[in-house]
């Protein structure tokens, strides 16, 4: 039997629990036809999501391209369809990977399973992101080099804690509905062990009663705690934080059932949601905002 | 004897010859794993200089296991060698990573100013911070011009030098504290 997921027709990291809503009661070894016809729009988050879950079955799952020509022009630049086409069964002709010409992709989606590919991925932003901080979104000269900074830690958090490779994307965008500014998304997303799993795996350490996805988040996040001994583990993320809160961003992070976020005065979301549809590993999502002059 | 450690020519040598951004953990450890490597064929007391200038980027992660993890040891009560240690070339961003991981261990590190002026980044009191940098503008100075020179008693400017020289930020010469950066 094939369960159709269908996908919503603007996808990002709020409408993809939409996804996680149907997929859910599915078994992992059953099959999947994710349904992507009517999709017009995807963030980075929405692109790299989809393909954790894809990793995250044991039975291939199939997958229907967006219909919208724009649409499926813009995933295939984004390097969606690179990596999609190994791990779907692509209804149809998966489309052929075009060289990503469009300025908005500041990098398309990029796998990341070990330290060099960290090197790659800041390598390249560097090049291209200087002249989007700060002739785009007016951001300081000094936001690039913490950009990079930001990218890299989050992107190691994939390689020293997930236990299995995961994606990163980074896109600009006007975020017309939320905001009406222009923003810098990265989205870094893993199907491994997630946080909970992982600071299980902690030397000695004892559980207290209230243990679940939603406190290894606010352990992780807001409190620096690491699966390490180490005290200069857990820096990493604590460094994000302070990127995302230096420059009014929003970070937020899913793993398990659970997801935190640091929400700026701009946004309107929670800061945690408990009880959401189970999904492995862990979902990364950093937003810096256009700086506007102040009054205006 | 003074040394110098370019640390890109160290990350280029030791990790690959195509990186110039000091980012993940395991090329921190590698980088450090060469400058301990150096230091270890060195004898007697050292003054290292570890030069950033060529370095574009340091992440927190870097940080941590390049400078953190190398001093460490040496603000131990059993440094494994007399060994002392002067940073140059960081810029801002690369301050921005390195001052929070200090702040987590304690550390501080004696940083060469583009001016060439030294300074203490990192966990200092302000107290020790006026001490080091009296010790500074006098060259050296005994406990005793110390204690005078910051308005405190004798024995606590003793336990204060000593801390100091503990976290490699002075170091004693026969009867005289010398700050570590110190133009020689």
């Amino acid at each position: 039997m094939t369960t159709v997921i269908n996908v919503p027709p603007s996808l990002d990291d709020v409408t993809f629990e939409q996804v996680l809503e149907q997929v859910a009661g599915v078994p992992a070894d059953e099959k999947l036809l994710v349904d992507a016809r009517h999709s017009r729009w995807a963030s980075p988050f929405g692109l790299t999501a989809l393909l954790t879950l894809a990793q995250s079955r044991g039975e291939r799952a199939a997958f229907a391209p967006p219909e919208a020509e724009d649409t499926l022009s813009y995933w295939t630049r984004a390097g969606f369809f690179k990596y999609a086409a190994d791990l779907f069964e692509i209804v149809g002709t998966a489309p052929r990977q075009r060289a990503a010409g469009e300025s908005d992709v500041l990098l398309e989606i990029t796998p990341i399973t070990k330290s060099d590919d960290v090197h790659e991925v800041v390598g390249r932003i560097q090049q291209k992101a200087q002249h989007i901080l700060t002739r785009e979104l007016n951001l300081d000269a000094k936001a690039t080099m913490g950009f990079a900074m930001t990218l890299s830690e989050a992107c190691q958090n994939i390689v020293e804690h997930a236990g299995r490779g995961g994606w990163v994307a980074v896109q600009t965008y006007k975020w017309t509905k939320r905001l009406g500014r222009r923003v810098v998304v990265i989205a870094v997303c893993d199907a491994g062990v997630g946080f909970r799993q992982s600071l299980e795996s902690a030397p000695g350490r004892v559980r207290s009663d209230r243990w679940d996805d939603a406190m290894a988040l606010e352990e992780a996040v807001v409190r620096g705690v690491s699966r390490f001994r180490d005290p200069g583990r857990g820096q990493g993320l604590a460094g994000v934080r302070r990127y995302v809160g230096r420059w009014d961003g929003k970070l937020s992070v899913r793993s398990g059932t659970a997801r935190i976020a640091i929400v700026p005065t701009w946004d309107d979301d929670v800061a945690l949601k408990e009880k959401l549809p189970p999904f492995p590993g862990a979902q990364m999502q950093i937003t810096i905002p256009e700086r506007v002059a102040a009054g205006r | 004897m003074i040394n110098h450690i370019d640390l890109s020519t160290v990350l280029r040598r030791t990790v690959c010859d195509l990186y110039s951004n000091l980012v993940t953990r395991p090329t921190g450890a590698a980088v450090r794993t060469a400058i301990e490597t150096q230091l270890a064929e060195l004898g007697g007391r050292t003054v290292t200089v570890i030069d950033f200038s060529n370095v574009r980027l340091l992440d927190f992660s870097c940080a941590d296991e390049v400078v953190a993890k190398l001093l460490l040891p040496y603000c131990d009560d059993c440094p494994p060698r007399d060994a002392y240690f002067v940073f140059r070339g960081m810029s801002e961003t690369h301050l921005d990573a390195l001052e929070h991981v200090l702040e987590r261990h304690r550390l501080a590190l004696v940083l060469q100013q583009e001016d060439g002026n030294p300074t203490i980044v990192g966990a200092v009191s302000p107290a020790e911070r006026k001490a080091w940098e009296k010790v500074i503008e006098l060259g050296s100075a005994t406990c005793d011009e110390v204690a005078r020179e910051v308005g405190i008693a004798a024995e606590e400017a003793e336990v204060m030098l000593g801390a100091l020289a503990r976290r490699r930020l002075m170091m004693k010469l026969d009867d005289q504290w010398v700050s570590v950066g110190a133009p020689l």
